[in-house]
């Protein structure tokens, strides 16, 4: 069986699973919606925001949230330890990460289609400006964060202190991905929006995944051999 | 990748096998054969090796030191395929509680690859008695009904290496009398059956050979004249006095 094809039965498997509990839509989208409005209450004064406030919150929101939904995506998988399950089928470990890579994406990416509307609501940022460049940038930063996380995540999934360790190891590779998120959606938000300086900082976030991809690909059978 | 065919095999060894967790020795210099048609029992003590041994049988764990041999070769050399035919029942029982019966053999059954699907879930469903209850979510299950559909879906791909710890956990007279019938059957048609258990009255009678495990050493038993437990009993006041 090939590796897309049984990545896409984990991934479709993860889906399903979420689609009945919602467990992971709900306690992200809250934790999201609840960080924005804070944020909110702090960053916005007698109705003006911040500059630039918007793009950082939206990207602290999406980290915050993609921590939430790695930690308890990889909980499930231990609850009856299939993840075992999965490492034991006759099919290569890079179809189990990839799998579980899709199933986070498609989450994140379902929690920021509200939350993006929401940032436009509450801090007036122009999320109509550059729809396609703002997705662009989101679906590239999410996959970053996404492609290191998932393999913290799976090599954590029997550590005890799991839920501080994610975090401390998983923030300071991420940096990039917010740091590059957070300029190039600021860069379209600003009051002299740089599309220019948008598709560069794009450009670093596709780096990153290409790279970290491989290296998350390559690293991912032995950090799951017990 | 490599053909599933060629990775078939009818005998297992353990050479010289060790496992470590840090300082803790789980497997000391292991070295044992399992053969097709025969049923192996381990016994031992809580912590004396057997998940351990299980594990680095079914490629989940690496041995610190020694090898495992399907049929001469490595699990290294066999890669992937080799998986096809290892069958495992963990004591976690690797089920998907908010999927039902049917859709969790589902999936395990194209992760593997299956021809004929649809019929060996219905066998498989007719197997665990759960025919009536295939569409209801596992979460919804007692134990006993969980460890059923377990059983089956680790042998939906018929797999020559079959791998049991404490099968018989929660299942009442009848359906382990359904185990017991369900396993005799595997030795038949030529698997080669490890089970570790603490249940020796339900294991009496069914295990060719009888392993005993302490603190990662094993001793050989052969059975017979005298109970599972007996024999149990002596071997770890005499082996390990």
């Amino acid at each position: 069986m090939s590796v897309i094809r049984s990545a896409w039965l984990i991934a479709r498997k993860d889906l399903i699973v979420e689609a009945r509990s919602r467990e992971l839509a709900y306690t992200t989208l809250f934790f999201s919606m609840a960080c924005v409005l804070v944020f909110a209450f702090a960053f916005v004064v007698e109705g003006r925001p911040l500059d630039d406030a918007a793009a950082g919150i939206l990207w602290v929101a999406v980290a915050f949230a993609g921590t939430l939904a790695l930690s308890r995506g990889f909980e499930r998988e231990r609850q009856s330890e299939t993840l075992r399950a999965l490492l034991l089928a006759p099919t290569e470990r890079a179809a189990v990460y990839l799998g579980k890579l899709i199933g986070l994406v498609v989450l994140m990416i379902g929690v920021e289609i509200v939350l993006v509307p929401v940032i436009g609501l509450l801090f007036g940022a122009p999320v109509g400006r550059a729809p396609l460049l703002l997705a662009a940038l989101l679906v590239t930063g999410t996959l970053g964060f996404a492609i290191v996380g998932t393999v913290f995540a799976a090599m954590l999934v029997r550590a005890h202190s799991r839920d501080v360790l994610l975090p401390v190891l998983l923030y300071p590779i991420t940096v990039p991905v917010i740091i590059a998120g957070v300029r190039g959606t600021a860069a379209i938000f600003g009051p002299e929006p740089n599309f220019e300086a948008a598709t560069a900082w794009l450009s670093i976030l596709v780096f990153f995944d290409a790279v970290f991809g491989i290296l998350a690909l390559w690293t991912f059978a032995p950090v799951m051999s017990e | 990748m490599r053909d599933p065919v060629r990775c078939d095999f009818d005998v297992v060894d353990t050479r010289d096998v060790s496992r470590h967790f840090g300082r803790r020795r789980a497997l000391a210099r292991t070295s044992l054969t399992f053969r097709a048609g025969e049923i192996t029992g381990l016994f031992g003590p809580n912590g004396a090796g057997k998940s351990t041994l299980l594990g680095v049988l079914s490629t989940l764990m690496r041995p610190t030191a020694g090898t495992v041999h399907y049929g001469g070769a490595t699990a290294q050399d066999l890669g992937d395929p080799l998986r096809r035919r290892i069958g495992v029942l963990g004591h976690d029982l690797f089920l998907y509680g908010d999927l039902s019966a049917r859709e969790n053999l589902e999936f395990f059954g194209k992760l593997y690859g299956l021809d004929r699907l649809p019929e060996r879930i219905a066998g498989a469903l007719t197997s665990s008695r759960l025919a009536d209850r295939a569409n209801d979510r596992v979460s919804g299950f007692s134990r006993g009904l969980r460890q059923r559909l377990a059983l089956e879906r680790a042998l939906l791909h018929d797999p020559r290496l079959v791998l049991l710890d404490e099968p018989f956990t929660g299942l009442d007279d009848e359906s382990a009398a359904l185990l017991i019938a369900r396993l005799r059957g595997l030795k038949d048609s030529g698997a080669i059956v490890l089970m570790a258990t603490h249940d020796f009255e339900s294991a009496d009678g069914l295990v060719d050979r009888m392993i005993c495990l302490r603190q990662g050493r094993v001793r050989e038993v052969t059975p017979g004249g005298a109970t599972l437990r007996d024999h149990y009993r002596r071997t770890m006041a005499e082996a390990w006095a």
